[in-house]
């Protein structure tokens, strides 16, 4: 095992006071990047990169990956505790978490969310530790067909996931593919519906979008609902570690299908947002417990949270082996390694050794020391829910505001996040879900470009999805799990007939 | 001990001296300094050519304390740039803003009938000029470009797909001048977000080739993933510094020796805003020619096989005037104008 001996060598490399300092430094300034929504993990690294080009690259990239780390932690706070997702790999966590914390358990939420970031991410490290070089060839099979196989796997692992109608369901997946496809076309490099109006050129952003739907969303209903949180009275409990990681042992196979989409996302490069968005699809699909789910179900939680931390880290594969980056957080971070000299590519393992596999040991040291920090801090993170809700909701209506103008630093921005605020207030309302829309807005454009790239290859012939076993075998998966409810709803009406005729 | 530290003294002040006599013409042709923090804007998304070489900048200033005020740099790429631009026509009137150029300059306001030009800003300076290089997959052992040609010409049309980085650009642009040498063979134009992935694509064999910037695939050149074929510029480039076990940027041959006479470079300018006064502008020229003298900015051109041309002035303003009447003609005849104009 020539890799462990590598480890071991890499692990001497990191460990040293000064990097284990700079990792304290940049989870906890991830964590910080994590909460606040708009300042992403991308802008946060860029941001800090001009600070690291005195550092040798070893110490440079232990502390910007730590808060990479950090700021996957960070994402899910803010999407517990005020349905206000940090980061967009947090919005599938809202959809269990929030309830959670509604129902006062949020420092389960929470303490399961960092322990499952916790595995997912280490899970996908072991992978890159020993398969690195015959998981870089794989990706490499991936063309536009595959991309959109991949998509389409995403959107139908989805379907049929919304309790109220399908048609609902349907009318606001549809509304999400519209406004995705505002600002330019990618393809024709042409502008659409924008009716002349700079502003919209640049599209709506996901990020804004969320935020209004979800965080500026939620304070509407909760002022309707007589200005306090739900939960907060809950009493803080001190054992909320234990309490949770007993309940997580059951969870093993949500635990492990997650981390299998996770890191299959991560490589091929899907990125941890519809990971995540996968990872819940799947779990509400096949677990026991699937029909709780958006009522505040710790696996609800689990899922997400694993599969897109695991997305995240396998996502560095990639990017140190073929110089693709696999989430915008990598592409700031591929800037960085030419900056410091080193050239991702190929031949980065070989001439790079030392740089390596200190980066690979310090992703093991960091998410360790990161899930420490996130975990002793649980039970500050759900006191703020004890904080009257006259003196937090303004305090998060200005965050939210200012996480939207960061996105473009637009005030534009600031005006479309309250537009959305409404939307998603109406939506709760009206019984419409906003999973649906917001999967279709942020994946999308995606999945149109590479629609459009594969009909360009193929000049127009559908069946190139299923030229080779690998997009032909994603692509039958999605229409299996596309046409299941559709399957299910038959039989189960046929379970119903059996039982009504007797009678 | 003592006869060392005052050496050391010595050469300090030596050194400081002589830095004084370097700057001390710059120094005393700009007056006018910033006087609050300067915003650079990089008219394109993160991790990109313009957005590595912004934020590289950004450092060198700061590792050599070339400016009193900071530097912040914020990304707005939307509408293919024109989100940066227009925001640069809009504050015509704050010299504190500088923006970064890429070919999106001259190609977005033609291809989607946004309002700007470059006619909207103050031109400051070019930094360098990057290169396109004519690649293909390693695999397939095209002997050089016009082999390659050659097997285009003998092909189906459209049977040959070029990757590129989004439509209407500089990559399209150049595949639709190699199409005028093909015989009326046209290609398959790919667009994909970025260019790192296309160099990817191409290794993959999705596509048939790519005019990446060297510094977008030359790590799958060393990894003998992919094969260089030809240059697109006037002459081949200064670097002769062996990149794979042997052959250096400075053995690929120029395209129009190799039988497609096609050339196209790209430029890494700066520009301010339209109002700044010549004082202003003379700041940055010389700011920029302080991170142009850098040992950090050299080792960056060599490792991107950049044209390491500086113009500023008048001079420039000419370059600008050329190209984009150039960009003009070739969007014109490859039908990429938008309907507007």
């Amino acid at each position: 095992m020539e890799e462990i001996g590598s480890l071991l060598g890499g692990f001497a490399v990191a460990i040293s006071p000064y990097n284990i300092a700079l990792m304290v430094v940049g989870i906890v300034l991830g964590v910080v990047i994590g909460v606040l929504p708009g300042l992403g993990g991308a802008n946060g690294v860029a941001i800090l990169l001009p600070l690291t080009f005195g550092m040798d690259p070893t110490s440079a990239i232990i502390m910007l990956t730590s808060i990479y780390w950090g700021a996957l932690f960070g994402g899910a706070i803010t999407a517990v505790l005020f349905n206000i997702p940090g980061e967009p790999w947090s919005v599938a966590t809202t959809f269990d978490g929030h309830p959670m914390a509604q129902k006062g358990k949020a420092d389960e939420a929470l303490v399961g969310a960092f322990t499952s970031s916790f595995v997912g991410a280490i899970f996908a490290v072991i992978l890159i530790t020993f398969l690195a070089p015959v998981i870089a060839k794989f990706a490499l099979r991936f063309g536009p067909a595959e991309f959109f196989a991949v998509q389409f796997l995403t959107f139908a692992s989805f379907l049929g996931m919304g309790r109220g109608s399908p048609m609902k369901t349907l009318a606001s997946m549809c509304l999400g593919f519209a406004l995705a496809s505002v600002g330019l076309d990618g393809v024709t490099g042409t502008l659409r519906l924008t009716f002349g109006h700079d502003e919209l050129m640049n599209g709506f952003k996901f990020l804004v979008a969320v935020i209004g739907l979800f965080g500026i969303g939620e304070i509407l209903s909760s002022m309707e609902e007589g200005l306090a949180f739900r939960g907060a009275a809950a009493k803080l409990k001190m054992d909320a570690v234990i309490r949770t990681w007993k309940q997580l042992p059951a969870m093993a196979v949500t635990f492990l299908r997650s981390c299998i989409v996770g890191c299959w996302m991560g490589i091929t490069p899907g990125g941890a947002t519809p990971a995540s968005f996968m990872g819940y699809g799947l779990a509400k699909r096949f677990s026991k417990r699937g029909r709780h789910f958006g009522k505040g179900e710790l696996e609800g939680v689990v899922a997400p949270e694993t599969a897109a931390h695991a997305a995240g880290t396998a996502a560095m594969l990639p990017m140190l082996t073929l110089g693709i980056p696999g989430s915008p957080t990598a592409a700031v971070l591929l800037g960085g390694l030419l900056i410091w000299g080193l050239q991702p590519g190929p031949l980065l393992f070989v001439e790079q050794k030392e740089f390596v596999w200190g980066l690979i040991a310090s992703m093991y040291m960091g998410n360790v020391v990161g899930l420490i920090i996130v975990l002793t801090c649980v039970p500050l993170f759900a006191a703020i829910l004890r904080v009257p809700f006259s003196i937090i909701a303004p305090a998060i209506v200005v965050v939210c505001a200012i996480g939207a103008y960061t996105v473009n630093n637009a005030m534009f921005d600031v005006w479309m996040m309250l537009v959305f605020g409404v939307l998603g207030y109406l939506f709760t309302k009206l019984g419409y879900p906003l999973p649906p829309l917001v999967l279709a807005l942020v994946l999308g454009d995606q999945a149109e470009s590479s629609f459009r790239q594969a009909m360009l290859t193929s000049q127009g012939d559908v069946t190139v999805f299923w030229h080779n076993w690998l997009s032909g075998g994603i692509m039958t998966l999605g229409v299996a799990l596309a046409l299941w409810p559709l399957v299910s709803m038959l039989f189960g009406k046929k379970d119903d007939d059996a039982l009504a005729n007797p009678a | 001990m003592i006869g060392k530290s005052l050496r050391k003294t010595a050469i300090a002040l030596a050194a400081g001296a002589a830095l004084l006599t370097a700057f001390a013409p710059g120094a005393a042709r700009a007056e006018w300094a910033p006087t609050k923090a300067v915003t650079f804007i990089i008219p394109a998304g993160t991790g990109g050519g313009a957005d590595q070489m912004a934020r590289f900048i950004q450092g060198v200033i700061q590792k050599n304390n070339l400016l009193d005020k900071p530097v912040v740099v914020i990304n707005k790429g939307g509408g293919a740039g024109a989100e940066g631009f227009i925001e640069m026509k809009g504050s015509a009137k704050d010299p504190h803003k500088i923006i970064i150029t890429l070919s999106n300059l001259f190609t977005t306001p033609l291809g989607t009938g946004a309002p700007f030009s470059w006619k909207d800003m103050k031109p400051v300076a070019m930094l360098a000029l990057d290169q396109f290089i004519l690649w293909t997959n390693a695999e397939k052992n095209y002997a050089d470009a016009k082999a390659y040609i050659d097997a285009v010409k003998a092909g189906a049309d459209r049977q040959f797909k070029m990757g590129g980085t989004g439509s209407k650009q500089e990559d399209q642009i150049i595949t639709a001048a190699i199409e005028k040498q093909t015989d009326g063979k046209k290609f398959t134009y790919v667009p994909y977000d970025g260019g790192g992935k296309v160099a990817v694509q191409l290794v993959g064999g999705h596509i048939d080739s790519s005019v990446n910037n060297p510094i977008e695939a030359v790590a799958q050149w060393r990894g003998k993933q992919l094969k260089p074929l030809c240059i697109f510029d006037s002459k081949r480039s200064t670097y002769t510094e062996k990149v794979t076990d042997d052959m250096a940027w400075s053995d690929i041959p120029t395209c129009t020796e190799a039988g497609l006479p096609v050339e196209y470079q790209m430029l890494r300018g700066i520009f301010t805003t339209a109002g700044a006064t010549d004082e202003q502008v003379a700041f940055y020229v010389d700011l920029f020619k302080k991170v142009l003298a850098t040992e950090d900015w050299k080792e960056f051109m060599k490792k991107g096989a950049f044209n390491q041309t500086f113009m500023s002035g008048p001079e420039f303003e000419k370059w600008l005037t050329d190209t984009e009447a150039k960009h003009k003609e070739l969007m014109q005849g490859a039908g990429f104008l938008a309907a507007a104009q």
